[in-house]
């Protein structure tokens, strides 16, 4: 199932993600998906985030999918030149995966194995346009193909990016390139993405709202010295710190399902990333009502 | 030295979208080596530019456009051509290109392709690095080279690691080379031009040198030392 097609009938849209394992253990990777399954209306399984080297996201889409679950595959441009890359997408199609999220990839010094080639030949740009064309049956240097895909193709943005204005003119070249829908980095202040939203609807695409679950006053405090991108106001984290440990799980829900019940007049959907408490993710959407 | 190829004359029309009126600069180093930026050569591109329609209001071939210092000192008895013009005209290698946006105030268009180093380096002090891609990107990026600035050499705009402007591979010593693009370009009145630059794909293919270009006085040197002829 491609995602466009429920945007296309006025669905609300939900998704979550995992993570591959490092290793070649898929146990906890499937227990999380289970965890999600019945709530969400697809998951994104990541591409060795963070630059670690991990089990890749295209086996572990398939697996999802052969499960039942509806797989976002994570295609950076970190590790794989076009040919590869064009390769590994004619090969999700194969194994019956229907949306990818092209992304640019964080630099390899950011992650476990720093001294790797940056390979970089495309961007998530340039792999939109790439699949787009893969879509339209001919690769990129416009050799027709034997059979083709048809994949719902999505992009990110920074909505709490200063400034935004940059976020904003990519995110109009992703547009461009064949961005149909969009999940965003982590939201904490609705105000300031409803701004953006303001701005990024002329673009006529879909956007999930990106949802961080806080777990403590040092995480938001560590995100906003070490992400870019992502910014946790004062008043959240203080309300974390005045929350006793033993209560953190149900005020963090408390604040995840605020923030979605703030943004989902404003948007198409949201976009969940649970990072290791995927059993919070069911109690988020009952309280936002969704 | 840096091989440099001239661009189409038609492409270097293109860049200049709607202006009337450009300066011209030469460098009498590498460039008037490789047959692009001499005294002849910019003759010739002052002729092919004034026959597309446009009015050249000076020009000057420095050595070497890889010293800023050099640039500015150059520049400096052409104040009322340079007032006269939209933009500046770079006939050179993408350092000198990227010195001279860094040091002039007005637009700079790259008039040439950087192939290669052709094994000597160019003399410059500054930070303007040349990656030698042979598909200049520098028109769409305000001279700033996304090659060599841009930890991923990403050519089609910024990506979302950078915090308070600055890279995350290494934020102490590197700003965000999408950021500094950005803000020239905010200076410059051009942020449009990051909106309506075509899709940029990388074609490493056009790293190779031409075979023509392998005539070139440099490595006519080179392959004579070599006991070689050159073709």
């Amino acid at each position: 199932m491609k995602l466009t097609d429920l945007f296309e009938q006025g669905k609300f849209v939900v998704t979550s993600e995992v993570a591959p394992p490092k290793g070649t253990d898929l146990e906890e990777m499937h227990e999380n998906a289970e965890l999600l399954r019945s709530r969400v209306d697809a998951i994104n399984i990541t591409d060795q985030q963070s630059s670690v080297m991990r089990l890749g996201s295209l086996v572990a889409s398939q697996q999802l999918k052969d499960r039942g679950i509806e797989p976002i595959f994570q295609a950076t441009c970190r590790d794989r030149n076009r040919i590869a890359l064009q390769s590994d997408l004619l090969s999700a199609w194969a194994a019956g995966i229907e949306n990818v999220l092209c992304l640019t990839g964080d630099h390899v010094s950011l992650g476990d194995t720093p001294g790797a080639k940056p390979v970089f030949d495309l961007d998530s740009v340039s792999l939109l346009a790439a699949a787009r064309k893969l879509n339209q049956g001919v690769d990129m240097e416009e050799n027709e193909l034997l059979g083709k895909t048809n994949f719902a193709l999505g992009a990110v943005v920074t909505p709490d990016a200063d400034p935004v204005e940059p976020q904003l003119i990519k995110m109009g070249r992703k547009v461009d390139a064949g961005a149909a829908f969009f999940q965003t980095q982590a939201v904490f202040d609705a105000e300031t993405f409803a701004a953006f939203m303001e701005r990024a609807r002329s673009f006529g695409v879909p956007v999930l709202a990106g949802i961080i679950l806080l777990k403590s006053a040092g995480m938001a405090r560590f995100m906003n010295a070490n992400i870019a991108g992502v910014n946790v106001p004062q008043a959240l984290i203080d309300e974390m710190a005045a929350t006793a440990k033993g209560d953190r799980r149900a005020k963090s829900v408390e604040i995840a399902a605020r923030i979605v019940r703030d943004v989902k007049e404003v948007c198409q959907g949201v976009h969940i990333m649970p990072l290791g408490w995927e059993k919070q993710v069911p109690a988020v959407l009952d309280a936002a009502g969704i | 030295m840096l091989v440099t190829k001239r661009k189409a004359i038609e492409e270097i029309v293109r860049f200049t979208n709607g202006e009337t009126a450009v300066f011209l600069l030469g460098c009498d180093g590498c460039a008037a080596a490789s047959g692009t930026g001499g005294e002849a050569d910019i003759l010739e591109l002052e002729k092919e530019l004034t026959r597309s329609g446009l009015e050249v209001t000076g020009s000057k071939v420095v050595d070497f456009l890889c010293q800023k210092a050099l640039i500015r000192k150059g520049l400096r008895p052409f104040s009322a051509a340079l007032a006269e013009a939209d933009s500046i005209v770079v006939s050179t290698c993408g350092i000198g290109i990227q010195a001279t946006a860094t040091v002039a105030k007005l637009p700079v268009h790259p008039a040439c392709d950087t192939v290669s180093l052709g094994g000597i380096r160019g003399e410059w002090q500054g930070e303007e690095r040349c990656a030698e891609c042979g598909q200049c990107f520098l028109e769409y990026t305000g001279g700033v080279c996304p090659l060599t600035a841009c930890a991923k050499q990403l050519v089609n705009g910024p990506c979302g690691g950078a915090k308070d402007g600055r890279c995350e591979v290494e934020p102490d010593v590197r700003r965000c080379a999408w950021q500094v693009i950005y803000d020239r370009l905010d200076r410059q009145g051009r942020l449009d031009l990051l909106r309506t630059a075509p899709l940029q794909v990388k074609d490493h293919a056009k790293m190779r040198p031409p075979e023509e270009l392998r005539g070139t006085r440099r490595w006519a040197i080179d392959l004579a030392t070599n006991g070689e002829v050159a073709r």
